[in-house]
């Protein structure tokens, strides 16, 4: 591979904390190589800032292989800067020969209510984890695991609850939606669990106690326009969110749907 | 939201049906207004008794439509209130983006249109004559012909949306069925209402 030395300019979301105003601040950046990912990119900007002495970015990042969901700022308008690729990609797998010399790139955080900035490009995710805490798990008793054949999974649905299961929890689903809506996530976990024998006995109990919470933390609703799947970078289908809204109206008329 | 919308599109479909009565001549028109105005459902209902429940159960469909769109507007704008310095549309359609704007567009035109035709018709005596009369004039026409266009991609997104809200969008292949029928009800409602303007304005009917 031959490599390539790009020169960038980039407009990157300063703000020093949660309570400051922030801005877009330009920083030219020269010599990056088309092999770098774009988090090494922001890597060597930050050296350059450090020795310059200057505060540098503060950006979230973990696994850089695209597995843990801690990723994700706004690339030129979309969620991880899939652009107009037809790669569904996360911030750290999205690499800098996707750019073209002399190309200026605009880097913003998740903009959500829900989610408020903590510094630069960081933002709080943890509204996500309280959707979590109101259902989104199993009530099952620990211990030896049971044997595998005793609860038969239809492939179809193993397949599809696996498909959701692949949610990483990254929030561009939020990022994306004009309505900062979280329906793809929450509609991930709902379609992950009540497919499988072991998330039934919660299972309509659990889509309201989620969208509750979901609602209450002040997300957006959902006008099935389609952003967030398209941003998701582990392909989350659109269809789960009629799953859940599937299950919704099947809630109010079971009884173990109740609160 | 959905169920709303949906009997909304259920009634567009049924006053799209109506209208080519146009076709028939004017004593079918005039004897269908008048089956719509005073007969319908007779004697369940008393004489013109119908008629009200029906405009009753469309007005509470209009209102919970438009209360729903509300809601759902003030929640977005309370969820996102800093807007991005770049955004760029991945997959959402046109149609789509124009659903809350258009809607008010729909419900402003949709006052005139009952002013014309309902509450001040041209001939009260002849609903046949007050529509002849006024898609006679080319304005008239090409100002349907543009309002339908923003009905028909209202229709055209909210239908594939309904039924997802509702449930009905299972795979990609449903997604597709889905927004084909969207696309086909749109088409079908532009289609019928727009035939009998244009056909009066170029002599074909009432002349």
């Amino acid at each position: 591979m031959s490599d390539t030395k790009i020169n960038i300019t980039l407009r990157i979301w300063r703000q020093p904390k949660a309570t400051s105003p922030g801005k877009l601040v330009t920083y030219p950046v020269n010599g990056v190589s088309t092999d770098m990912s774009f988090l090494e990119m922001l890597d060597m900007l930050n050296e350059e800032l450090t020795v310059k002495g200057e505060e540098p970015v503060a950006f979230d990042h973990d696994c850089r292989e695209g597995i843990c969901g801690m990723c994700g700022v706004v690339i030129n308008g979309t969620p991880h800067g899939r652009g107009s690729s037809p790669v569904p990609t996360t911030t750290c797998q999205l690499h800098m020969r996707n750019f073209k010399d002399g190309d200026v790139i605009t880097v913003e955080p998740w903009r959500a209510r829900p989610f408020p900035i903590i510094k630069d490009l960081v933002v709080d995710r943890s509204a996500f984890d309280k959707i979590i805490q109101a259902g989104g798990y199993i009530s099952v008793n620990t211990g030896a695991a049971p044997e595998a054949h005793a609860a038969p999974v239809p492939k179809i649905k193993a397949d599809r609850s696996f498909d959701a299961a692949t949610c990483i929890g990254c929030g561009a689903c939020v990022a994306a939606c004009p309505n900062s809506s979280g329906m793809l996530f929450t509609a991930a976990k709902i379609t992950h669990l009540g497919l499988l024998p072991q998330g039934q006995p919660e299972r309509y109990l659990r889509v309201k106690k989620m969208i509750g919470e979901h609602d209450a933390l002040g997300f957006g609703g959902c006008q099935n326009l389609g952003e967030c799947a398209a941003a998701c970078p582990k392909s989350i289908p659109l269809d789960v969110i009629s799953q859940l809204n599937r299950d919704l109206i099947k809630s109010m008329f079971k009884r173990d749907g109740k609160k | 939201m959905a169920v709303t919308g949906l009997i909304l599109i259920a009634f567009l479909l049924f006053h799209m049906y109506g209208n080519l009565k146009v076709f028939i001549g004017e004593e079918a028109f005039n004897h269908y207004a008048e089956w719509l105005k005073t007969d319908m459902l007779y004697p369940i209902f008393p004489k013109g008794g119908f008629i009200w429940c029906f405009r009753l159960v469309m007005l509470a469909a209009l209102v919970l439509h438009m209360w729903s769109a509300i809601t759902l507007w003030l929640r977005a704008k309370k969820a996102n209130p800093d807007s991005y310095a770049v955004k760029k549309r991945l997959e959402r359609t046109y149609s789509s983006s124009m659903m809350r704007w258009g809607g008010i567009i729909l419900a402003g035109f949709l006052v005139f249109h009952l002013y014309q035709f309902t509450i001040a018709p041209r001939d009260p005596a002849s609903p046949y004559n007050s529509v002849v009369t006024d898609f006679s004039q080319w304005y008239f026409v090409l100002f349907y012909a543009l309002w339908l266009i923003a009905v028909c991609m209202h229709v055209r997104h909210g239908f594939w949306s309904a039924f997802a809200t509702l449930g009905a969008n299972t795979s990609e292949e449903s997604h597709m069925v889905l927004n084909a029928l969207a696309w086909i009800v749109a088409l079908l409602i532009y289609i019928g209402f727009i035939l009998p303007p244009v056909c009066i304005l170029f002599g074909l009917i009432g002349a």
